[in-house]
């Protein structure tokens, strides 16, 4: 045994390991590759370097606009001069700190929702707790707050609320056309057929112009609903339909043995679809709900074009304004950061949960 | 048997617990919400409607429009009609989203193909890029690049010229075009016989391979015609080089081909957003193909085309398609947004049309009705393509 020789003592070449070994394998395997690398290096050090001054170091920072226009760099100035109104629209100064703590609880909650073991009953309560709390805050009125009214909000937390509200009622309407299109009852399966492929042929844009312009006529007189309810209902309307679908393919999934299973037991239709059907479904379509999720909240934005102020319309409004006019590129960028860390977020999410339950546990 | 029959159909079920009568009873209830529903909402409306006196029907599509358009494919005046008006905003959604779906497949495939790549930085890029544009509403991004077009380019008499003939300004990008000429006309005529050849020559040459296993170079062949006769026409009536330059008149440019800032935005935003989404579709359907059929395809002696065009693709196609055709849908209902930025889609026309007339039922109709026509025919295409690709199994 002695006479061993020791692996240990003969090492790779110093070419196929470490640093040298990754970046030849990795970027310059084959020619074709290193041609790739260098000309994708030279394009980067081309953009990269100049937008980097632009954005950091030739910029202004918080200074007036006048200041900004003989910047020669970003003029970040326009967000952090205006950020109050681009976040919170037209609420009432003094009581900005409303909205503010309302995004607060929405985020705490969507963040302790984040751990799948603290998925219970509780959760589901401080959620309708937490909903309610958001929108006592944002309405006021009681306790000794100033009533704020719905054509008032705006901003960060309307995108927010159309986005949140707007998934948790198209939900339960979703799974139930899902479950629709799968009867056995054709009139009720034709129905849900097209409702779901009416609204998934039109664009959003169509429900929301239906909704601010149509809507008012279908209600009898007297009675008027504020526009961010209308659209809310155009959202969710939209957001059920494409929920159906995705449902529809967790049914799908599931075996036949599980009816089977569950009628034998004498479970009749109500019972098997509470108890084995649907909690198994909506299990294996959590990520591609999430990614739902994902469009209902990008999808906010397009409340613009019916006069809304969301997020994107505050910037707009503080763009036409003469004193900021032309510094277009800084806001977007600014609110596309916003947009992106949300996104970001919750389709990072969605990859975790996708592994952990491909992992079966 | 017989007698267990008889004796279940004796006993008295009363209606609502038999499933067949009770499913009968809960579909007429369900029509008859439904029903009650269209019935309070139509009657509602027709009172509002007459309260406004707005009369309902098409017949204003007859009427003289009295708007402008400042795009159009075919002739159109603010004395024309409504109804033409409309066509017009139609042509402009097909011309954007036919452009918009072929550049968006091409740049989404380079991309789909980077984020495979083995180039470490390459495959990091295309991951950056396809998780930024998807993670960005479309909308934003139409403002973004419109912002830039109107806010960073110079104006027309300072048009930026970075190539031979382009001119880049805040008015948009004046191209030069060859100046008409009949042996244009020739040149599209030879193209499509050239197509009718290249046809007739694939057929050909599969029952020739059929026949005697040779193999005939097709694609060589077929380009050599698809190029080469428009060209040859071209060399035969007289080679006309005449070019039509864009110059500056007065505020904008005259002469050439000018497209509009807008149809750039939309056209720049739609194909950058949409690409992402197919890049990944292309990336899921290459690597669904398993690495055994590429080595099982280079073990028979394939060489690499091949080995893409007859065993790869037809596989990884079968994966791309369905969800390719969902994105290429998704770009035309999202040209809709065009409406935010000006330019003319159907949308935006529409929107004119409301605004003037009154006709809300009738005008959010038509834009439902445009996008479901587009939608459905989309559809029967996809079932068409299934049926055709389907795994025949043995």
């Amino acid at each position: 045994m002695k006479q061993v020789v020791q692996a240990g003592e003969i090492r790779p070449p110093i070419t196929h390991i470490g640093v040298i070994g990754w970046v030849k394998n990795n970027l310059f395997n084959g020619v074709f590759n290193s041609i790739l690398t260098v000309v994708t290096l030279f394009l980067l050090w081309k953009v990269v370097p100049p937008f980097f001054r632009w954005a950091f170091i030739d910029s202004a920072w918080h200074t007036t606009s006048q200041a900004c226009r003989e910047a020669a760099g970003a003029c970040w100035s326009i967000i952090s001069m205006n950020y109050r109104f681009i976040l919170f629209g037209f609420y009432p100064y003094e009581q900005h700190w409303r909205p503010f703590l309302a995004m607060l609880i929405l985020f705490g909650l969507l963040f302790y929702s984040r751990d799948r073991s603290h998925w219970k009953k509780p959760l589901a309560y401080g959620w309708i707790i937490g909903l309610f709390t958001m929108g006592l805050l944002m309405k006021g009125g009681i306790l000794g707050l100033p009533s704020v009214e719905s054509t008032q909000w705006g901003g960060l937390p309307l995108t927010l609320l159309l986005a949140v509200f707007g998934l948790t009622a198209a939900y339960p309407l979703g799974v139930i056309l899902a479950l629709g299109r799968r009867s056995r009852m054709p009139g009720v399966k034709i129905l849900c057929i097209l409702y779901i492929e009416m609204i998934r042929g039109v664009p959003l844009i169509s429900l929301l112009f239906m909704s601010s312009i149509i809507f008012p006529l279908f209600l009898p007189e007297g009675v008027t609903f504020n526009k961010i309810l209308r659209a809310q209902v155009a959202i969710i309307l939209f957001t059920a339909a494409y929920i159906a679908e995705v449902v529809r393919g967790g049914l799908q999934g599931m075996s036949r043995g599980q009816y089977e299973a569950a009628e034998s037991i004498g479970l009749n239709y109500y019972l098997t679809m509470r108890l084995v059907i649907l909690p198994q479904a909506l299990k294996i379509v959590i990520p591609p709900t999430v990614s739902i999720l994902i469009s209902a909240f990008k999808d906010t934005s397009l409340v613009v074009i019916i006069a809304l102020f969301d997020l994107l319309k505050t910037t707009q409004s503080v763009l036409s304004n003469p004193e900021w006019m032309g510094f277009s590129r800084e806001a977007y960028v600014f609110v596309a950061i916003l947009y992106f860390l949300g996104c970001f977020s919750m389709s990072n999410y969605s990859r975790k949960l996708e592994k952990e339950l491909s992992r079966g546990d | 048997m017989k007698d267990f029959k008889d004796s279940a159909a004796r006993e008295k079920v009363p209606f609502w617990l038999d499933p067949k009568k009770r499913a009968i009873l809960f579909q007429l209830m369900t029509f008859a919400m439904v029903g009650l529903l269209a019935y309070y909402l139509t009657s509602n409306t027709l009172i509002n409607l007459e309260k406004q006196s707005i009369a309902t029907g098409f017949s204003f599509l007859q009427k003289e429009s009295s708007f402008e358009i400042g795009e159009s494919l075919i002739p159109y005046s603010a004395a024309n009609t409504y109804a033409r008006a409309l066509l017009v905003g139609a042509l402009n959604t097909i011309k954007v989203a036919f452009i918009g779906i072929v550049l968006t497949i091409i740049l989404g495939t380079i991309i789909g193909m980077a984020r495979l790549s083995t180039n470490w930085l390459l495959s990091k890029l295309a991951a950056i890029y396809i998780e930024f544009m998807q993670d960005i509403p479309i909308l934003l991004q139409l403002f973004f690049w419109y912002a830039i077009f109107y806010e960073t380019l110079p104006s027309s008499q300072e048009a930026l010229n970075p190539g031979a003939g382009i001119y880049l300004s805040n008015r948009g990008v004046a191209f030069t075009i060859p100046e008409p000429h009949p042996a244009h006309l020739y040149m599209l005529l030879a193209f499509l016989v050239g197509c009718v050849i290249v046809y007739l020559i694939r057929r050909w040459a599969r029952k020739r391979q059929e026949k005697t296993g040779q193999i005939f170079p097709v694609f060589l062949v077929s380009m050599g015609i698809l190029v080469g006769f428009p060209l040859l026409t071209w060399w035969v009536l007289g080679a006309p080089l005449k070019m039509n330059v864009p110059k500056l008149g007065g505020f904008n440019f005259e002469g050439g081909l000018t497209v509009s800032p807008e149809f750039i935005a939309l056209l720049l935003g739609l194909v950058l957003y949409t690409a992402a989404f197919v890049a990944e579709v292309v990336r899921a359907g290459i690597q669904s193909v398993s690495k055994g059929q590429r080595e099982a395809a280079m073990s028979i002696g394939l060489r690499p085309v091949p080995v893409l065009n007859l065993v790869i693709l037809p596989q990884a196609l079968r994966v791309i398609v369905p969800p390719l055709t969902s994105q290429m849908l998704n770009l035309t209902k999202n040209s809709s947004l065009a409406v935010a930025i000006g330019y003319p889609d159907f949308v935006s026309v529409a929107n004119t049309t409301i605004n003037q007339t009154g006709q809300s039922i009738e005008g959010v109709a038509l834009i439902m009705a445009v996008y479901l026509f587009f939608s459905l025919s989309t559809s029967v295409f996809m079932n068409w393509y299934n049926k055709r690709v389907a795994l025949v199994e043995r």
